[in-house]
């Protein structure tokens, strides 16, 4: 059940404007820039991205896309089984700036996964990452580089990313907690 | 000694009655049976009341193993012919493949009396066809019959030599005992541990064709037919070897079969899941093969039940199944599947299977009992057709467990066995244990 | 989807969308055999136990590369070491393993039924790499998983195996598989060769090689054994590569120019294949090396990685 809606079409359209532009802005151009996406939708974040990048800059960044299914730390506590999906990073990530992108940073444990993930795949010279949501309630001493919108919740509400590419609409909302 | 036992449904196939009688014994043998007997009773008389059981003439069972001499750690005569008693038997053949084999008098002479200083049930001895069970020389048969066996077998064997096996029926034929056959063509079965069909396939475990049991149940027959001998067919399983043995009936051939309740209530089915204690031989059969059994059960081409009975130990009959031992337990569950799954549905009526269990088996080895006529010995078996069980071989009297019918309920216990005018068993009341 | 099982035994009692969901998490595993450090930590702080009482240096190596890989710890007992040479029995020897509290004990006996027995008596999972003559599921799923990556799906391929199909838990599994998931099987051999009532499995039976291998996706080849011929199953080694052994020119006559050659190894060559066919153009043969330790970590990963097994066990 919908509770609240966080950013409309638009506002979501702006807001990767906007990370697009400081990426820029802090790496000085796109050179050895990679995007890696965590699955799924983090991996269509990344892409419109490098959209907007090419756009502006000129430049092509290559996105890859991260499993992080093999390197959670909670397999053997969730009682229902992830899939596992696949990583495809086909291009090398050692001295690169790797951004990685995913659409909601909450306890930062997926992105703790994704770190040892990338690490295991090369040596990056850099990782920043990007969210369109930050949602607070860390758990871990992980920040983000690029924010799209901070956005205090509770812990019982979920926060849902809806995007064209998978769920027909471009929008972010809060989901009530299903009621027991 | 005076022992009546009251208002059972008397049923013996040796005199053609079905009448609720009492059954009067004294001095270890049947005195009178007849309606209303109290009459007859003196002080000192016990009694028995019988009311809504089967009385019958105990029941014989002729292939069992009682594993001693040699394999004592499987079971004894002590604990064989308990579990005999418990079953509703009042006598047993032990069968010769012992540890020193059964193939001389003096083992003879050993498991007799053995059997008259422990066993609870009547054991009559046989003796093996060939040393040792071999299969190249003739035991010494003449002594072995004078010492009181009562058939000769080399069972758990095969006689694979045609000429000797001749031999030996021939040899036999004065003593008027039998050679029980276990028929089977070795070359053919070979490193099989189930019958051979769509199972076997689908479960990659060897099988023997049926023809393995068939092409010897004919060729046993052919020399019966040849030399005029008795020969019985242990363990008939298939569809193949009922017809073979019916049409050798019909010929004149002296032939005989006994099939074993574990062929008559399985199929190779029950081998899904590789419990070793499915795994015999002859093996679980298909469908078709159980139901031409019952059939040949019922019309008398299976002339009697016999349980072949093989204790094994635990670590025998758990592990791989390839290399698990042949055989299950037997006595102590035989009355309870038969009446539950063949006279239950109607597969076979009541009076067939007392037949099949107690006057059929005497005839076949000349062995006193098989009636309640005045004069034959007080072997007298009681069943409660009503009676509801679970089998538990936790509570078996034999020493061994290895049985597929562990937690099967069934309808139909044995109630009472009483051996020469005792008992020697009786089911306990609900909640007892028995005596 | 997921898996719920605490053993892998066999493929027969498997539905389609497990068998597909095993293929899957495989075919997302691959990448890890290409990557420079060839490990993830999935299965860090697991152990794995092969249990091999036949001989078999692949499929034991692929376990062991494929436990490995996910950073698990991987015991290898074989049947000619350990106290196994000196008479214990199979039970014993697990149950004695079961003490040391291993997550996943893979076995291969030669008793069909033995990963079953085990897997009532311990409580870890339990993996059937081959048992007898009954089934050999990984390396089913192996070959599924080749044939899609090469064709692209499964349902509606013809496959025909040939060969020693009586002994052979490689065929029996796959003929399992492939029937789930729409394909349509022939085995072919000389009859001695051919298990009793096989038809009842869904499968057709060929007795020529040309006729079998005519149309079909798939040529599977089978492994004959030296014992066949002592056993008086087929005349003579000679006589079998003469009526059943693939030579180029025979594939060339009557099979299909896109048709895939697979062996679940070791090839005899000269034998069943011969050189040519075994190392030429449409031999898959490696690939299923490959797609092996790919499976295998799959079932690995769904066995022990999740507490979905894990409570099942």
């Amino acid at each position: 059940m919908i509770k609240a809606q966080v950013l409309d079409e638009a506002a979501l359209e702006r807001a990767l404007t906007r990370i697009s532009h400081e990426i820029l802005e802090r790496n000085g151009g796109a050179a050895a820039l990679v995007f890696v996406g965590l699955r799924t939708r983090g991996v269509t974040l990344a892409q419109r991205l490098a959209e907007r990048i090419a756009a502006i800059d000129g430049t092509k960044v290559p996105v890859g896309t991260l499993d992080i299914t093999l390197y959670r730390d909670d397999l053997g506590l969730k009682t229902d089984q992830p899939v596992v999906r696949g990583t495809d990073i086909p291009f090398p990530i050692k001295g690169k700036t790797v951004i990685l992108v995913d659409d909601v940073l909450f306890t930062g444990r997926s992105i703790r996964a994704a770190l040892d993930a990338l690490i295991d795949l090369g040596r990056p010279k850099m990782i920043q990452l990007a969210v369109l949501i930050d949602r607070g309630h860390r758990e871990l001493p992980i920040r983000p580089d690029y924010v799209g919108k901070n956005l205090p919740t509770s812990r019982r509400e979920s926060v849902a990313v809806r995007l064209k590419e998978h769920d027909g609409e471009d929008r972010v909302v809060i989901e009530a907690p299903e009621e027991g | 000694m005076k022992l009546l036992v009251r208002n059972g449904r008397v049923i013996d196939p040796a005199t053609g009655t079905d009448a609720v009688q009492d059954v009067l014994v004294q001095d270890g043998t049947i005195a009178v049976t007849g309606a209303r007997l109290e009459r007859g009773a003196v002080e000192g008389t016990e009694v028995l009341d019988a009311a809504g059981l089967v009385v019958c003439p105990g029941l014989i069972d002729i292939h069992v193993h009682l594993r001693e001499p040699g394999y004592e750690y499987k079971e004894t005569i002590r604990t064989g012919t308990r579990a005999a008693a418990a079953g509703g038997f009042t006598a047993v053949c032990a069968m010769a493949n012992t540890d020193p084999v059964n193939d001389n008098r003096a083992v003879t002479d050993y498991v007799l009396a053995k059997a008259r200083a422990e066993a609870s049930v009547r054991v009559y001895p046989i003796g093996a066809v060939t040393r040792g069970l071999a299969g190249k020389e003739l035991a010494e048969l003449a002594e072995l019959a004078e010492a009181g066996c009562v058939a000769f077998s080399d069972d758990g064997r095969a006689v694979m030599n045609a000429e000797l096996y001749r031999r030996a029926m021939e040899y036999t034929l004065p003593f008027g005992c039998p050679v029980i056959s276990h028929a089977e063509d070795t070359t053919l079965s070979h490193g099989a541990s189930m019958n051979e069909g769509t199972v076997s396939t689908e479960l990659g475990l060897k099988g023997a064709p049926a023809a393995a049991e068939d092409t010897m149940v004919a060729r046993d027959i052919l020399l019966a037919e040849l030399t005029g001998a008795h020969v019985h067919i242990a363990h008939l399983s298939t569809a193949g070897a009922v017809r073979l043995v019916r049409e050798a009936k019909a010929r004149g051939v002296r032939v005989t079969a006994e099939a074993a309740p574990h062929h008559l209530v399985l199929t190779d089915e029950a081998v899904r899941g590789y419990d070793p204690n499915t795994k015999m031989n002859p093996p679980l059969r298909s469908r078709r093969d159980v139901e031409a059994l019952v059939e040949g059960l019922a019309d008398g081409t299976v002339d009697c039940v016999a349980t072949d009975h093989a204790p094994h130990a635990l670590a025998e009959k758990e592990g791989e199944y390839d290399r698990a031992a042949n055989g299950i337990v037997g006595l102590e569950t035989a009355v309870s599947l038969l009446l539950d799954r063949l006279v239950r549905p109607g597969l076979l009526d009541l009076p067939t299977l007392v037949a099949r269990m107690s006057t059929g088996p005497a005839r076949l080895l000349n062995l006193p009992g098989g009636t309640l006529a005045p004069g034959a010995p007080a072997d007298i078996t009681l069943l409660d057709p009503g009676r509801e069980v679970t089998v538990d071989p936790s509570r078996f009297e034999s020493r061994s467990r290895n049985t597929p019918f562990g937690g099967w309920r069934l309808r139909g216990a044995p109630a009472a066995t009483i051996v020469g005018g005792k008992l020697v068993w009786r089911a306990a009341a609900e909640g007892e244990a028995s005596r | 989807m997921a898996w719920k099982r605490k053993d892998l035994l066999t493929i027969q009692e498997l539905d389609p969308a497990e068998i597909t969901l095993v293929i899957d998490t495989a075919a997302s595993l691959r990448e890890i055999g290409g990557r420079e450090i060839k490990k993830v930590p999935t299965l860090r702080g697991k152990t794995i136990v092969n249990l091999f009482y036949e001989p078999s240096t692949r499929t034991r190596t692929s376990f062991e590369i494929a436990g490995k890989w996910l950073s698990a710890d991987v015991i290898n007992f074989a049947a000619s070491t350990s106290s196994i040479g000196k008479g214990e029995t199979l039970l014993d020897t697990a149950r004695n393993i079961e003490a040391m509290s291993p997550d996943v004990v893979v076995v291969r006996h030669s008793s069909a039924g033995a990963a079953e027995m085990l897997a009532r008596h311990l409580r870890c999972g339990v993996v059937n790499a081959g048992d007898g003559a009954h089934e050999h599921p990984t390396q089913a799923l192996l070959d599924l998983l080749t044939i899609r990556e090469r064709k692209g799906h499964l349902d509606g391929l013809q496959v025909a195996i040939v060969g020693d199909i009586a002994h052979s838990r490689v065929a029996r599994s796959n003929i399992h598989g492939m029937r789930k998931l729409g394909m349509t099987v022939t085995v072919a051999g000389p009859p001695t060769l051919i298990p009793p009532h096989v038809q009842e499995f869904g499968v057709k039976v060929s007795h020529r090689l040309e006729d079998a291998i005519r149309d079909v996706d798939v040529i599977m080849m089978l492994r004959l054994q030296q014992e066949r011929m002592t056993a008086g199953l087929i005349p003579s080694l000679r006589e079998y590569s003469r009526y059943w052994g693939l030579t180029l020119d025979r594939l060339r006559a009557s099979a299909r120019a896109d048709v895939l050659i697979m062996h679940p190894g070791p090839v005899n060559r000269g034998v069943e294949l011969s050189p040519e066919v075994a190392d030429g153009p449409y031999s898959v043969i490696l690939e299923q090396t490959g797609n092996g330790v790919a499976v295998r970590m799959a079932v690995l990963f769904l066995l022990a990685g999740t507490r979905v097994a894990q409570e099942a066990a």
